[in-house]
């Protein structure tokens, strides 16, 4: 019995001191690596799988001597690791939901970095005939085709409380309807992915329905898809892509210098001109837009877009 | 049709040039989940054991509940540890949310029951007659432990094949936990062969998922392979 109980021991014994040894080979694989900052960030889909991340992240590192690492969430997602203080960095487009996260103590110092549209994709064939109108009426109209019997009118939302899911919501609401109550549940024609935008975007494809989606994630989607752009103007399409810090003093292990020079690192020439110019050659047009300039025309402050957190 | 065979050729050819991101990929998952097996063996080989060989109230209960938790859907697992080493967990402080660790951890975990549960069926799967034997033999408990252990090595092993089986092809943790992270270095990143196949779905590289998904069922018949072999030494 005394025997078995020793060999149990040193079994967890073993466990353990394998576990500290896994810890130990992932924080410092080379004596280079042992002086580079970790900085976290968790982003928005969009950012992510339009590459835009990829192409930027490199020049970072090199000039910080950080080591970034990326989880790629909806904004919702995003912020909610960010309250519980898993991230150092948020990247996220949703104004209203940043503010009250602000708001609360969790985030400091927001940079607006960039900036692009919200677009309306469907099938070519529009079987709803929302070609042209604007986001609220086109809503309405998708929402009353799909609603009339035997219709193949299908709208296919993000349904993860993502940036632009909050988007989508807001239309549905500047076109009079209530989300939960006129909408959701209000028949097969509202299906909702629970997924990032390029899965929301495949599936949208898959079932030749319509959705809402940044112009960047469309772009870089383009050739795999039989959808079009339907509807691409309107106020309420704007889509505002903003850096903040995770507050140090609500976490005072994030790092928080690091974390800072992100931010800054997005508002700098450089990367304005990096993002002016990302996906022009590959797509025809940018995907999005640097905010340096146009802080005045997306409604930011000038501090928003220019000032460097100090 | 054409799209799949297409996916297939460029599979193929992700592997035989060795393409260093299906590489590193294929490693990291191999490694974690090496890694969560062999911790997970150190646990179950004795606490089945313990459990088999035990006298205790509720005994059978425990071995009810440990074969209801084969059956543990690897999301709630995800969500267990997540919960537990966020930063504001009770393990927050150790930091080790989306690290390969925590992967370790959640696999180990999640692989856990069914390993004391195949232990334990390895242990009542030894003919009786070599408990009697070694009894009236007169021997020893260690001696005792060790032979019953020694006869039942084979089905312990299929076991922890088993066990290897689920946590390399588990998604649903691995992406809670881990993040899906690609850094620069190979030690911080967070991305196996099932988050990567997930990733590269929902963003259309289908050659790449067909890639990663051949490599996870070689690595699978790898296993089965050498295990047979042993067996049938």
């Amino acid at each position: 019995m005394q025997r078995r109980t020793l060999f149990a021991v040193a079994a967890v014994m073993v466990a353990l001191l394998l576990i500290c040894g896994c810890t130990g080979t992932t924080s410092d694989p080379t004596p280079i690596a042992t002086e580079k900052q970790q900085l976290r960030i968790a982003t928005t889909t969009s950012l992510y799988d339009t590459k835009l991340l990829a192409q930027i992240t490199p020049i970072f590192e090199e000039q910080y001597n950080a080591e970034v690492l990326i989880v790629s969430a909806g904004t919702g997602k995003a912020l909610e690791y960010g309250q519980r203080g898993d991230v150092d960095v948020l990247m996220v487009h949703d104004r209203a939901r940043e503010d009250t996260f602000i708001g609360d103590g969790y985030g400091v110092n927001r940079r607006v970095f960039a900036y692009n549209y919200f677009v309306i994709v469907g099938p070519e064939s529009d079987p709803a005939g929302i070609k042209g109108m604007q986001p609220e009426a086109a809503f309405v109209t998708i929402r009353e085709k799909g609603m009339a019997s035997e219709s193949d009118v299908i709208f296919v939302s993000r349904g993860d409380n993502s940036g632009t899911h909050s988007k989508e919501k807001a239309i549905w609401k500047a076109a009079g309807l209530n989300y939960s109550a006129d909408v959701q549940g209000s028949g097969d024609w509202y299906q909702e992915a629970g997924k990032g935008m390029g899965a929301t975007l495949a599936m949208a494809n898959e079932k030749q329905a319509y959705t809402l989606s940044d112009i960047g994630t469309y772009l870089a989607y383009k050739g795999d898809l039989d959808l079009v752009t339907l509807v691409d103007e309107g106020d309420i399409l704007l889509n505002i892509y903003s850096a903040m810090q995770i507050n140090p003093e609500k976490y005072p292990d994030v790092n928080s210098t690091v974390a800072k020079d992100w931010v800054n690192f997005m508002i700098s020439d450089d990367v304005q001109k990096e993002i002016a110019s990302f996906g022009v050659d590959q797509y025809g047009q940018p995907l999005f837009y640097a905010a340096q300039n146009d802080w005045e025309k997306i409604g930011v402050t000038q501090a928003e877009v220019k000032d460097p957190v100090l | 049709m054409y799209e799949i065979i297409e996916g297939f050729v460029e599979a193929i050819r992700l592997i035989v040039t060795l393409d260093p991101d299906v590489i590193a990929i294929s490693a990291r998952s191999v490694i974690i989940s090496l890694t969560a097996t062999v911790l997970a063996t150190l646990l179950a080989i004795p606490l089945g054991a313990t459990i088999y060989f035990g006298t205790f109230r509720g005994r059978k209960g425990l071995i009810n509940l440990i074969q209801t938790l084969y059956a543990l859907p690897t999301v709630v697992v995800g969500l267990l540890i997540f919960l537990l080493i966020s930063r504001v967990g009770p393990f927050g402080f150790l930091r080790l949310l989306f690290t390969p660790t925590a992967m370790v951890i959640a696999q180990t975990v999640l692989i856990l029951p069914i390993m004391t549960g195949l232990t334990i069926s390895a242990l009542s799967g030894v003919d009786p007659v070599l408990r009697d034997t070694l009894r009236s033999l007169g021997a020893t408990r260690l001696q005792f432990l060790v032979n019953i252990m020694k006869e039942a090595r084979f089905a312990i092993l299929a076991a922890v094949a088993i066990g290897f089986g689920r946590a390399i092809s588990e998604v649903g943790a691995a992406i809670l936990v881990g993040g899906n992270i690609m850094a620069s270095s190979f030690a911080s990143s967070t991305r196996v062969l099932t988050t990567a196949i997930s990733l590269e779905t929902s963003m259309g590289n289908i050659p790449e998922s067909i890639a990663l998904g051949i490599v996870l069922l070689m690595i699978a018949l790898g296993v089965n392979l050498a295990i047979t072999t042993v067996q049938h030494r």
